[in-house]
């Protein structure tokens, strides 16, 4: 088991929910991840997803867009993300996934990468353009090494593919709330809480949601039909209201404490 | 030549999209399939082609540029007849009827050149379809004729800002409307890029461009031509055109990329000559790309030729060798266009004078029983702006 697998089976003891902050590595600069991701941490986050910015993101909304800009500024790589969490090892035993497009590791090398993120402390990776169909090499260097690949499932998955998709996800499966590209939104999807109970019929892998989940009640609201709540925009626009601010760190902690109550 | 099951040409295609995106390339590609095979679509597409579009295109001998250059004998393949001025109609009707037989009635689609989105306005003003066009901020301004046409086709032109504000950028923002317009939207795709089926797809919507040189130029010289010669953006107005003599190895295929200001300056959009190998829009294919996997910027005179990636079928005759690939400058592709619609009277698009600027080259060096076929993908009003800007006279 690794550290993902570990965290699911402690919280299901609890009854709580996994919360899963994400935040893009080197936004706005590696010094400030490394310090979030020790504070998420302290304040309630369970596992942490570190995007990796990449230069056409397909998936993303305007939000994620921008801070992946922020990031390419000082040409964040996927290997400065390797050693940051290299660094974050000897501080944390926190979960952390990496969350990129697959041209990235492609171009690193699958199995160069999956060698290093292992060594580093990595333990599960997301390609938001990797198909279970397209990830052969991938899950092939993955499983020899236990880290975890996780794939998306979404509202247009059919159970055929759902069935795939859960089969080969380790560590957890991440459905898609809502059709549509990442970004806080007000309102859950009017047929999330459907397809949750649906998808659960179909697997006993942990679920996490992501996509559009951005407050504590929408959190309260899946807490029954999923195992975990990734929150990506609504954090990472706390980062961008607080760029010139010294309480950065502070304010996105509170922000995620206040997450991590209605995890409960 | 047929991708396999999931869509590779050889090593390169393939579907690298986000999940929600599955499900309708599936849709799409049986509903492709079945059409195919279906008599009543395949007729109705011909219809439009021929009284709408205006099939078959003439092939042109061009008597006094082949003169001019003193050697091969040169035919110019008129796409730039077309309805609209370009090839891309060819492929917007045949994806316009596959719509409506899929029950959407949204269609979005990218532009660069806005030949594209012309085309798609066009065949969606003619089949009762809502339509909305992503073109980036900096092509809006470089090609301010075809998006006024576009408006006046009824089509809203969105405008995107992010990135290089180019072609690569727009596709970006197409995919981002269709993940979330999925149930009742088809995306468009206006080259033989992206995830499968589009490659194969839109190849074979243009290979009536081939099918017709075929039989024009059998007529015309009782004889296959020795050289195949066309632009390679994305590749679809390349592959319509090569598609047909794939079999007949003695053709040679010609693709010739933009290089801009040239190769070594790093300003220009040269996958083939001068990328690597990854994974952008859904394909594997050589793409532009710096060391750490990031797409580069790209440039080029002719917008619809500005684009960091390419089809992963012409990936696949790259590396098997039955297409050669070849520069062609922003200054040669001027200088080209210039030339045809001195010696000729036809204003290419920019696009197409890149093909024509390697025959300049190439044709004085064959011998004159030596036959050159150059796919004039568009013509070149859209491209008067940009001609006079790079002579430096003001409209
Ligand atoms: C006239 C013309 N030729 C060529 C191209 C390049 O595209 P492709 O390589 O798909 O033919 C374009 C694209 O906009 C175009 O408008």
């Amino acid at each position: 088991m690794n550290r993902i697998e570990t965290k699911f089976k402690e919280l299901k003891k609890k009854k709580k929910t996994a919360l899963i902050p994400f935040i893009t590595a080197g936004d706005p600069d590696l010094k400030t991840t490394k310090a979030l991701v020790l504070e998420m941490e302290k304040r309630g986050a369970d596992i942490i997803e570190l995007g990796i910015p990449f230069s056409d993101p397909i998936a993303d909304g305007p939000t994620i867009q921008e801070a992946d800009i922020r990031s390419l500024k000082h040409r964040t790589s996927l290997k400065d993300a390797l050693d940051l969490v290299k660094e974050l090892r000897k501080k944390t035993e926190v979960p952390l996934v990496l969350m990129t497009y697959y041209n990235l590791l492609y171009k690193y090398g699958i199995k160069r990468f999956v060698a290093q993120a292992k060594r580093s402390g990595v333990d599960g990776v997301i390609a938001a353009d990797l198909p279970v169909e397209e990830a052969s090499e991938l899950k092939r260097y993955a499983r020899k090494s236990n880290l975890n690949t996780i794939f998306l499932a979404s509202p247009t998955s059919p159970s055929q593919r759902l069935k795939l998709i859960a089969k080969e996800s380790r560590g957890f499966i991440y459905y898609v709330s809502l059709t549509g590209v990442t970004g806080a939104r007000e309102e859950l999807a009017k047929d999330l809480i459907f397809s949750l109970r649906r998808l659960k019929r179909l697997t006993n892998k942990p679920i996490a949601v992501g996509f559009g989940i951005s407050k504590p009640e929408h959190i309260r609201k899946i807490r029954r039909y999923a195992d975990g709540a990734v929150v990506g925009s609504a954090i990472v626009s706390v980062v961008e209201k607080n760029l010139k601010s010294k309480d950065l760190v502070k304010k996105v902690g509170d922000f995620v404490q206040r997450l991590a109550q209605s995890c409960y | 030549m047929l991708p396999n099951k999931k869509g590779y040409f050889g090593e390169f295609g393939g579907r690298f999209v986000p999940e929600t995106l599955m499900s309708a390339l599936e849709e799409l590609e049986k509903a492709y399939s079945s059409a195919k095979k279906d008599k009543g679509f395949q007729k109705e597409l011909k219809y439009y082609l021929s009284q709408y579009a205006g099939r078959p295109t003439p092939l042109y001998f061009a008597q006094k540029l082949t003169k001019k250059l003193g050697g091969a004998r040169i035919y110019l393949k008129r796409e730039d007849l077309c309805h609209t001025g370009a090839h891309k109609i060819n492929n917007t009707l045949g994806q316009g009827l596959l719509t409506k037989r899929m029950g959407k009635k949204r269609v979005i689609a990218e532009t660069g050149a806005g030949q594209h989105g012309v085309a798609t306005a066009v065949a969606a003003a003619l089949l009762g379809l809502e339509c909305e066009i992503y073109m980036g901020t900096k092509d809006i301004r470089r090609q301010s004729l075809n998006v006024f046409r576009m408006k006046l086709l009824g089509s809203k032109v969105i405008p995107v800002k992010s990135g290089s504000r180019t072609l690569k950028d727009a596709i970006n923002e197409a995919l981002r409307d269709w993940v979330t317009n999925i149930r009742t939207t088809h995306y468009l795709l206006g080259s033989t890029v992206g995830p499968h089926p589009y490659p194969v797809m839109v190849r074979d919507f243009q290979s009536i461009i081939g099918k017709e040189t075929r039989e024009q130029i059998l007529k015309q010289e009782d004889r296959l031509p020795d050289y195949l010669v066309a632009c390679v953006g994305g590749g679809s107005n390349s592959l319509g055109l090569f598609h047909s003599f794939y079999r007949n190895k003695r053709v040679k295929f010609i693709g010739v990329e933009a290089a801009g200001r040239g190769i070594k300056t790093g300003k220009h959009s040269s996958p083939l000559l001068a990328g690597s190998i990854g994974i952008l829009h859904g394909s594997e294919s050589y793409l532009l790309q710096d060391k750490d996997g990031q797409i580069r910027e790209t440039h080029s005179i002719a917008p619809g030729l500005d684009y960091p990636g390419v089809g992963p079928e012409h990936s696949f005759y790259k590396r098997s060798g039955r297409a050669k690939y070849v520069p062609v400058t922003d200054k040669e592709a001027l200088k080209a266009f210039l030339l045809l619609a001195q010696t000729e009277g036809i204003t290419p698009a920019l696009e197409s004078a890149h093909a024509l600027a390697y025959v300049v080259k190439l044709a004085p060096k064959l011998s004159k029983n030596k036959v050159i076929i150059i796919n004039l993908s568009g013509r070149g009003d859209k491209d008067v702006h940009i001609v006079a800007e790079a002579l430096g006279v003001q409209l």
